[in-house]
This record gives C-alpha cells, structure tokens and sequence, in this order.
C-alpha cells in the first residue's frame, strides 16, 4: 500500500518536476487508435536519433536528451493534457504530428515562450514569421505540398494543364481543408477544374467518393489522407482501376503502410516527399551499432527504414541541430526553450552538414530566418514500386510556386494578426 | 451516527423542504462550496486546471443536462455531441461578432462579453434542442436514440460545411480570440488559472442549483412522470408536448452552455468532426450511466469517474511506473472498460445509489440493528 500511494504522489508530482540539468524533449506522440500505424514509425524514428545521440555523443554539446514521451491518440483533449504535463519539465520544443493539436497550441507556446515545431503540417501561414513567433514549420508546409503536386502534374502536360480535371480527396477536416485554397488559385493559373471531395475521420468509409471518381475519371487525383484513410483511399482506387500514376498523395499518405495492403495494384502510386526514403545511410550503420544492437530501439524496433521511420530521423535531426545551433548563440550547453527558439531561428542545414551526420543527401538545403519560418518549399515526388516494395523520389527537389503562395501566406497571417493583435516582428 | 434526523427539528415549510434537509449534509455541502470558491483557486496551477479541473467542471455542466433528459424524463438522447458543437460554434459567433450578409453587404453586431456570449450559446442551443426534440412527441426509446443520432451527425456535418459558421475560415477551425471577464482574461492563450477555473464553476455551482430546483419542482415532477409512464401521466393531466420539449430544450441549453466553454475556455481551438463527434455523445451518456440516471449528485459522479480516472492511470502507469505510453494506453482502455462493467454490475443505479447506500449506513453506524 505504501508502495502504491507513493507511485500516486510521484504521479502528481510529475506534473510540477523541477527542470533537470539536461534537455528535455517532449515526443507528443500516438501509438495507439485510427493514427496508430502512421503515428508508430513516427515515434520511434524521433526517439532513436536521440537514443543514439546519448549513446554516441553523450547528447548535444556534452548534454543528456531527456524524451518525454506522451501519448495523446491523436486527440485534442488529451495534447492539451499532455502539453501542460510536460511544460513545466524545461521542454524544448513541441513537435505533435497533429494539425489539430498544433493549431491548439499555436497560442499557448507562444504565450509560455516555447518553440514548436510543425514540420510538413500544421498551420501554413505560420511560415510568416514576422507574426508567429514560436512557430516553426521549415522546410516545407501543406501549401508548398499543393504546389509541388501541380508543378509535378505540368511536367507530365508539358506545362499545360488547361482543360483537365483534378479531383481532390482529403480528410474532412483542418488538416485536410489546408490544401484547398491554394489549388484554387493554382487552378485560376493553369486553368485546370477542382473536384473536392470529403472524407469524414477516420476515413474507413470511401465508396461514394470513389464511385464519383469512377463516373467523372478526372484526369489526376490529389490526396490528403492521414491514418487509415489511406490504405482505403488506394484500395478503393485500386477497385475502380484508377490509373495508379496519376494518383498522388501528400507526403503523409505516402507511407509503406498505406499502399502495401492493396498490394500489387499499388504499383505506380505516387506520393510527394520532402526528405529521401530508404536506409542506404550511414547514419544506419550507426543506429545498428549504438541503439539497435544493444536493445535500446524504440517500440518493438521493426520500423526502420521505413518512410515514416526516416521522417521521425528527420524531426529528430532538425531538432538536435537547431539545440547545437542555439547553444553557440548562447555560449551555454544547458538551453532553455527562449534559447532554443533563437537556435531555430538561425537555423541553416547544409550539404555539408548532413554528409558529417550520416544523412548525406537526406533533405533539401535550406536556412530559416526572422521573417521566413518555413524554408524553401522544396518537395519532391517519390514513386511506390510494389515489386521491389520500396520507395525512390522521381523527380529532384523543386520549388513550389511562391508567386502564388506567399500572398496567400501574407493574407492569412495578417487575419491571424488583426485577430490576435499581434505586431509584426522583425522590423 | 452521521446524517441522523434526529433532534435537527424543522419550524417551516422552507426549511423543511431545502436541498440538503440534514445538517451535516449542508454543512458538507457548504464546505466542497467554500473549498472550490475559495481554497481551490489559490493552489491551482496550469496543470491540475487544464487536464482536471476544467474538464471535470465542463462535462459536470454537459452530464447535469443530459442527465435532465435521458435520467429525468426518460427520453434517450445520441445528440450530445452534436448539441455541443452547437454551443460552441454560435459561442464563437457571438464572441466574434454575429453577422449576417444581406445582398453582398456585411452587417455584424459587435462582439458581445464572452459571460454572454455563452448564455447566448446556450440559448441558441436550447432552440435546436427543440427542434430536434420534436420527433419524440412520436418515437420512443431506442427509436428515438437513432433519431438524436441523426441530430449528432446533421449538426457535425453542418458545422463542417456551412462556412459562416467558421467566420470562412481556411482550416474550418474556430478559434477563441482573447476575452475578458471585469479585465481577466478568460479566453485565449493568457489566462491564469484560477480566472478560468472561477468562470466555470461560477457556471456549472448556477447551473447545477438551477437543475436541482427544477427536478424537484412541478415541472421535475411531470417530468419523472412522463418518464415514468407516459400514458398515466397524460391521464393525471401532463401534457406530454409541454414536458418533453421543455426537458429537451433545458436540457439542450445546458449542452449548449458546456459546449461553448468546451470551446472557448478550454480547448481555445476548435474542429467540430473532432471534437464533437458521436464519441463525445458516448462519452457524456456513459457518464450519466455510471453516475446515476436521475440524479444530480450522479452527473458529478460520472464526470469525475471518466475525467479523472484516465488522467490518473496515465500518471500512475507512465509517471510512476515507467511503462511504455501504448502499453499504458491499452491498459487505459481495459482498466476503465472492466470498471464500468464491474460497476454496473456491482450496481445498476450507478455511483450515486452507491452513495445513498453508503449513506444509509452511516445512518446506522455504529449500531447496524
């Protein structure tokens, strides 16, 4: 009973521990419910970078990585929960793999002075740094996404897209509806016609989207799906022997889990990326060694490789850089997060500096700044090969079309600004 | 020993008919309501309010009214969700600004003060509650439980699709802007803890009061009656249109109301599939279930047994004991799955028959014969 009612006060207590003379990393991840299969890579590609850190480096600049992890199921209420869990810890920076728990905390982290970090989602304009302050999402955002996708589509026409259809399925939500307003105006450019089509969480449920795809064959389709949503998306295109090539999916339905249950109808299916796939790095070489090997992989250790597994790597990497880069601002090993959010601010990844971490060619160049929290917007897009079952990138990393999106961008974060009275940093 | 009657004489009607008619029950009462109002708001911190109290608070408000309706008149509702959502978005609405377009011109009332914008909420909600309470002037039981379904899928998926009611936002999300109660800030990102924690209890102590009164009053009574017996209580002269569109719309306005604080003092962002989905309607019925159909004390129970129990687990198994967070959230689920099962089987009524056991015991304690 002692024993019990001491685990309950060390329960309680966890809620106000004192910060630890190491950097704390909180991992708001989801191992369980319809995000589950997406969330599980995710998690353990962002705890083993660290594990590895600590066990290779001794952590960053002589450091220990303390990853808190916190389950939150993909779910609002319990991100909320989690966050006020591990704030008080000296976290560093939030990375939730959750549009909708990143749009909740955008006010939150930056009233607690907090960086975050949406890496790929979350709320496009936040890019404007000038009036998100704390919130991160280099090196591309959903609206580079859409972009890249249609530039990728002009390539196949010749740069000429009047005329054609383009349908787009995504998951009925902010996340999904993210995409919209810039396939609209790319649709004003290049002359092509919108289909929107909704899909209501969890996404299980498909038929009569795809039944109206069957009737009105629009020339490509566009997905954004997350979960489950999109093993059924492409089964159900598979169904309707919709041309896989001309099926592209953004980087988060892009994943081995969701194309290998249609198995060989998947072959073709194409999906955009804004990092490498495989495990040909030398940074794995590493991994085996230091984490693998000696029993210290994260969950059950079986996601290497893996897309999802690399883009965790990925996060992880981003993360561990912009820590070294603020504790050179700073002269001090023993960050906190005002620090670490100047780290990211300064934050420049070079060729050179993947090549020295193991992930040469990993990524995309970029250097994030006051005004610009989003980097270049370079995306790619990678191709499903469902006989060798692998993913390679098709085509090099191209620019999506700034003319178009950094008005929308200017647009949307002034609205947020008027609403919020918020000055324009950065002057 | 406790809660004896005896020598605790009554000289009147009033006194004889309060809430609490025991002593040492009023003075319990008067002292959980000292230790909220006053203790409570000096030792919270942003922890214990956002992921306890808030929570605990809120679905209080929400399990009161559905508890008003399935536990009081009898009439089984799927709707909750949905009757939440409503609060929260016509919240927003009022605490932005209404407006209403008329041949491409913008007209908006200005924003109103976020005490009323969600009374207002609550209100609009209660006149939805009405409409859809309707069918059940005709359907009864488990037909009408499928009829408020399609209430919780309608209301979700209009909330998802009607633009005006997220201001047009690009994400359909709403989100709370920064709103004041006598200059604290009790919406947005800079509140402290205790203001928000105050704005909710202030709600959920007038509203739980308001409840009570109300079941234990005339229009309680034909309540119970129609729950009861619909056809005998048509026969004693209860007019069975009055009773059940009143429980609903009371009970939609106190949805409504915790909808809208849901939304803007707690979560502060918004997506209606999410948050609002059949889940929360689970959620809220079980809560009253578990604490008890007809009962207010019940609707407290069931909230904080499905607030605080997984806040605790997760605490206990992945704070103190190490464990792996999916293991942890597995075990979650089949932690608080068997306690509702060995609950109700252990007792039906729920927790609050629990308690009126208990206080039937203590009756006699010391001396059980």
């Amino acid at each position: 009973m002692k024993m019990k009612l001491a685990t309950l006060a060390l329960g309680a207590a966890l809620a106000a521990g004192p910060a630890l003379a190491e950097l704390t990393f909180p991992s708001l991840s989801y191992r369980t419910g319809p995000y589950a299969a997406n969330g599980i890579p995710f998690a353990d590609g962002y705890a083993d970078y660290f594990t590895l850190l600590n066990e290779r480096d001794g952590g960053i600049g002589g450091e220990r990585i303390n990853l808190i992890e916190c389950e939150t199921g993909y779910n609002t209420e319990k991100g909320v929960e989690c966050y006020e869990a591990t704030k008080g810890s000296g976290a560093l920076v939030y990375q939730p793999l959750s549009t909708g728990i990143t749009y909740q905390l955008i006010p939150k982290v930056t009233a607690d002075d907090i960086p975050m970090h949406s890496m790929g989602y979350g709320r496009t304009s936040a890019k404007n740094g000038k009036v998100f302050s704390h919130i991160f999402n280099y090196p591309v955002n959903y609206w580079d996404g859409a972009s890249v996708g249609i530039k990728h589509l002009l390539d196949l026409n010749d740069g000429d897209l009047s005329g054609k259809t383009v349908a787009l399925v995504y998951h009925n939500s902010a996340y999904g509806k993210e995409p919209i307003r810039t396939l609209e105006e790319l649709g004003k450019k290049h002359g092509y016609d919108l289909t929107l089509l909704p899909v209501d969480h969890p996404g299980q449920e498909q038929k009569s989207q795809w039944l109206q795809i069957r009737r009105e064959r629009p020339d490509y389709v566009i997905m954004w799906g997350w979960g489950v949503m999109n093993q059924v998306a492409i089964q159900e295109a598979v169904n309707i022997r919709y041309p896989m090539e001309n099926f592209i999916g953004i980087w988060w339905s892009g994943s081995e889990n969701d194309v290998k249950p249609a198995g060989q109808g998947a072959h073709g299916y194409k999906a955009l990326a804004f990092h490498n796939m495989g495990s040909d790095y030398e940074i794995y070489d590493d991994l085996e060694t230091h984490v693998v090997s000696k029993g210290l992989a994260a969950g059950s250790g079986d996601q290497l490789g893996t897309v999802l597994y690399n883009r965790g790597l990925y996060a992880a990497m981003l993360a561990a850089e912009a820590a070294k880069t603020a504790q050179e601002i700073h002269g001090t090993s023993n960050i906190t997060p005002a620090m670490m959010r100047d780290g990211m601010e300064a934050l420049e990844i070079t060729e050179e500096k993947m090549a020295t971490l193991g992930m040469a060619n990993f990524g995309p160049e970029f250097k994030v700044s006051c005004e610009n929290h989003g980097g270049d917007g370079l995306g790619a897009v990678a191709q499903w090969d469902a006989n060798s079952e692998s993913w390679t990138l098709i085509t090099d990393f191209v620019q999506s079309d700034q003319d178009v999106l950094q008005p929308l961008i200017e647009e949307d974060s002034s609205a947020y600004a008027a609403e919020n009275d918020i000055e324009e940093r950065c002057n | 020993m406790f809660y004896r009657e005896a020598g605790d004489f009554k000289t009147s009607y009033p006194e004889d008919g309060q809430t609490f008619p025991i002593k040492l029950d009023r003075f319990g009462f008067y002292a959980v309501v000292f230790i909220g109002f006053v203790i409570i708001p000096f030792v919270i911190n942003d922890y214990w309010v956002n992921s306890v109290f808030l929570p605990f608070l809120i679905y209080a408000i929400a399990a009161i009214g559905l508890n008003i309706l399935v536990g009081y008149c009898g009439q089984v509702s799927l709707g909750t969700g949905g009757f939440m959502a409503v609060g929260a978005y016509s919240c927003y609405k009022f605490m932005t600004g209404l407006d209403i377009w008329i041949g491409g011109v913008q007209y908006a009332l200005p924003p109103i003060n976020i005490f009323f914008s969600v009374i207002l909420a609550g209100l609009v909600t209660a006149l939805v509650g009405l409409l859809f309470g309707l069918p059940s002037l005709r359907i009864k039981g488990f037909y009408l439980a499928v009829a408020t379904l399609a209430a919780q899928f309608f209301l979700v998926w209009l909330l998802n699709k009607w633009a005006w009611a997220y201001n047009y936002s690009a994400s359909g999300q709403i989100s709370a802007p920064e709103r004041s109660m006598f200059g604290v800030p009790v919406t947005g990102s800079n509140t402290e803890p205790w203001a928000v924690y105050l704005f909710c209890l202030v709600f959920l102590t007038v509203l739980a009061l308001i409840a009570r009164n109300l079941t234990r009053g005339s229009i309680g009574r034909k309540w119970m009656a129609i729950r009861d017996m619909d056809i005998a209580a048509e026969i004693i002269g209860v007019d069975p249109l009055k009773a059940k569109l009143s429980a609903f719309a009371v009970s939609s306005f106190f949805i409504g109301i915790s909808g809208a604080l849901f939304f803007s003092v707690y979560l502060g962002a918004v997506e209606v599939g999410e948050v609002f989905g059949i889940n929360k309607s689970f959620l809220l019925l079980f809560m009253v279930i578990i604490g008890g159909l007809g009962s207010i004390f019940g609707a407290f129970a069931g909230a904080a047994f499905l607030v605080l129990l997984p806040v605790f687990l997760k605490n206990t198994l992945v704070g103190g004991l190490g464990w792996p967070t999916d293991l942890a959230a597995h075990l979650e689920f089949m932690i608080v799955g068997g306690l509702i099962v060995t609950f109700l089987v252990l007792e039906p009524h729920g927790l609050a028959q629990l308690w009126r056991v208990i206080k039937e015991k203590l009756r006699l304690w010391p001396f059980p014969h």
